[in-house]
């Protein structure tokens, strides 16, 4: 009797445990984000990128399809098991619908595979690593802003055209950098140049003197920074402490408004980078700049933005397809345009990724700053099927 | 005579000077150690957690109150050295006559107590510290262009080093203190005040790390993990040296980091654990470390 007793206590209280899951699938839709909040990359989403989510769900009215739309957000510490052990909780116990990938290649290809565990769309965003659509890619994943190839083929394209044709890479030592550092010296062979080599650098390193005389050693004229965030902005400021800047001419392949920013436009003038948007480009995103700047008092990274178009475009596909099975909306997201402030006419191809133009700009002297954060100029607009390149038969979902 | 063994003069004296920057750090970290080691028998696990603090509080005082530099370096280490001192009347004190076990398992559990507030408060990413105005710039050495303040770095720390082991070994209040370690009995039988004594020379120690801290600042991310990747690479200097010897500790610190250096132009994946290799064939080969006694 007692046994039986005790045991019924169990269950009730595994029942009452279990009640908030079942609640949150009926009557709420629940978003969350998986992001860098304290570390190197928290400047590029971070607070910035729940804000700009948070903007999307107001904008849609803070409902869909009667239910109220509900907001989580962690910190991944860039730890590729803390993300994927943050995701799996949040889709045993909280019923989440949606996750917002924030950045780290290493921590996102983690979590895609609980996505397609759990069957709970993934939409990468501060993630570069083109693997994500490639070898690692899912049937539950959207890579949404950017990736490896687009930013080689903008930014080490344009700086081989222009005559810097041997380069050494400063590669962060992760999925992500050597990742980015192939890409471009891939797109730096394909246009004549060559590459002498690389550095691998790890994630978060704070001096990087030693490593830089090593780049200066190879007497490249580029020297090619396959890295982000205070990763970049601390190895750039190395290099011109250092005088190394004036033998070798620096190439940022990831750099944000965020990192020229903290560098300053007499640090970072002429540098040549690949953005996927800029708050500057036309009406839509300086109207959407100014109330974004309202609530952060900064502008926002190509990223932030990205949060607010992936996160409006999940909830226009449930609402089109009236549930949130993620089959069915993982269908409606590939079958629909995408038009917002971020992209016009963006699509989601088979293998996941999110086709729109990339820009390719030049940072501005400050003789050339005509008002807070006019940083950039714009170079060339590259079309999306030019950035991102063809299907390459990597991503078993996607035949070539 | 452009190469030594087919690598380029001018990139091995760059990584070597390099390598002098990072061995002043350690031979000033490696120095507090063996003070406290040598003269109180303490492995002092929170050494890094200490100049960690340091570098803190030098942030934290030009942020909040406007310290500049050249105060912080005074008033850092005061404050890291009197809390230190606190913690040593509380906690410390009383595992003096126990194993030293017992002082490196409270020292390593106050490091990750440290380390996780200054996580909660500041988050685990680095800030910055800027350079001093009267530092800014470089010198053109001709194999390389070397920032004005990693100069000063070599230049302070090498100071202090010589000061505080000339202190120890040369002075009268040194000869006390050795003589404190050797027979605290004795000692205080002529009328010296020992744990007074013990007590200020844990707070130096520890205000030497908090020194270091604050020299580091503008080089390095302030950051709550800087002490606990430095602290492993300086043990295995402080048993380089001997545990517990002075000089030991300053020498094997400096050259440590130019070995460094040296392996970073040689065959840089191996630059992380060439100490650890040179530790262990010192400790099969001179167990008491190249300075120690046995």
């Amino acid at each position: 009797m007692r046994y039986f007793s005790r045991s019924a206590l169990a269950l009730a209280l595994s029942a009452a445990f279990a009640a908030p899951a079942a609640m949150a699938a009926a009557n709420e839709v629940v978003i969350g984000d998986i992001d860098d909040m304290s570390g190197v990359y928290a400047d590029v989403i971070g607070q910035g990128g729940v804000e700009a989510a948070k903007m999307a769900i107001a904008d849609f009215g803070g409902t869909v399809l009667g239910k109220k739309i509900v907001f989580l957000s962690a910190d991944h510490q860039n730890k590729p098991d803390l993300g994927a052990s943050k995701f799996r909780e949040w889709a045993d116990q909280n019923g989440v619908n949606l996750v917002l990938g924030g950045s780290n290649t290493g921590v996102s290809i983690a979590m895609s595979k609980v996505a397609t565990q759990k069957k709970v769309p993934l939409i990468a965003i501060g993630a570069a690593g083109a693997s994500l659509t490639n070898e690692d890619c899912s049937p539950y994943m959207v890579h949404y802003a950017y990736d490896t190839t687009s930013l080689a083929n903008g930014t080490a394209s344009a700086i081989v055209k222009e005559g810097g044709k041997s380069w050494y890479f400063l590669t962060a030592d992760y999925a992500f950098g050597t990742q980015l550092r192939e890409a471009a010296a891939s797109v730096v062979t394909k246009n004549g140049g060559k590459s002498l080599g690389e550095v691998r650098v790890p994630l978060g390193t704070t001096d990087f003197s030693s490593f830089l005389l090593q780049a200066q050693a190879s007497k490249a004229q580029v020297l090619g920074l396959a890295n982000a965030g205070q990763d970049f902005t601390n190895s750039l400021k190395a290099a011109q402490e250092f005088g190394i800047t004036k033998q070798m001419k620096p190439a940022a392949l990831l750099a944000f408004i965020s990192d020229i920013h903290s560098l300053g436009l007499k640090t970072a003038e002429g540098l040549v980078l690949t953005t996927g948007w800029y708050w500057d480009l036309n009406a839509d995103t300086r109207a959407w700049s100014k109330r974004y700047f309202a609530i952060t008092k900064k502008e926002a990274t190509m990223n932030q933005a990205a949060y607010y178009s992936a996160t409006l475009a999940y909830l226009n596909a449930v609402k089109a397809v009236g549930s949130t099975d993620a089959d069915k909306v993982m269908a409606q997201l590939k079958k629909a345009k995408i038009n917002d402030m971020f992209v016009k006419g963006g699509y989601i191809r088979a293998d996941g990724v999110m086709i729109h133009p990339m820009y390719v700009m030049q940072v501005k002297s400050q003789a050339e700053s005509k008002y807070p954060w006019d940083y950039y100029k714009l170079i060339k607009t590259m079309a999306g099927e030019e950035a991102f390149g063809p299907i390459t038969g990597k991503c078993s979902i996607a035949k070539k | 005579m452009s190469e030594i063994f087919g690598y380029p003069i001018p990139v091995i004296l760059g990584q070597l000077m390099l390598g002098l920057v990072n061995g002043s750090f350690y031979a000033m970290l490696s120095l507090g150690l063996a003070v406290i080691f040598g003269l109180l028998g303490v492995v002092n696990f929170a050494h890094g957690a200490f100049y960690m603090l340091g570098a803190f509080a030098a942030l934290i005082g030009l942020e909040t109150f406007g310290v500049n530099y050249w105060f912080a370096l005074v008033l850092s280490p005061l404050v890291v050295g009197i809390f230190g001192i606190i913690l040593e009347r509380l906690l410390l004190r009383h595992l003096y006559k126990l194993d030293p076990l017992y002082g490196l398992l409270l020292t390593f559990g106050l490091a990750l107590i440290f380390e996780g507030v200054m996580r909660d408060q500041f988050g685990s990413g680095g800030q910055g510290y800027p350079v001093p105005d009267a530092l800014q710039g470089s010198f053109n050495l001709g194999f390389m262009i070397l920032p004005i303040y990693r100069a000063w770095v070599i230049v302070a720390s090498i100071t202090v080093c010589l000061v505080t082991w000339f202190v120890i070994e040369r002075t009268r209040l040194g000869a006390t203190l050795r003589a404190a370690t050797e027979n605290p009995k004795l000692v205080q039988a002529f009328g010296i005040n020992v744990p007074l004594m013990v007590m200020l020379t844990y707070g130096a120690g520890i205000a030497l790390a908090a020194l270091a801290g604050v020299l580091s600042a503008p080089v390095i991310q302030v950051s709550p993990l800087m002490g606990s990747s430095l602290v492993v690479v300086v043990f295995a200097v402080v048993v380089i040296g001997g545990m517990g010897s002075i000089l030991g500790a300053i020498v094997s610190g400096l050259a440590l980091g130019m070995v460094e250096g040296f392996t970073k132009v040689i065959y840089p994946e191996a630059s992380n654990i060439v100490v650890f290799v040179i530790m262990a064939i010192v400790l099969v080969l001179r167990p008491a470390g190249l300075f120690g006694r046995e």
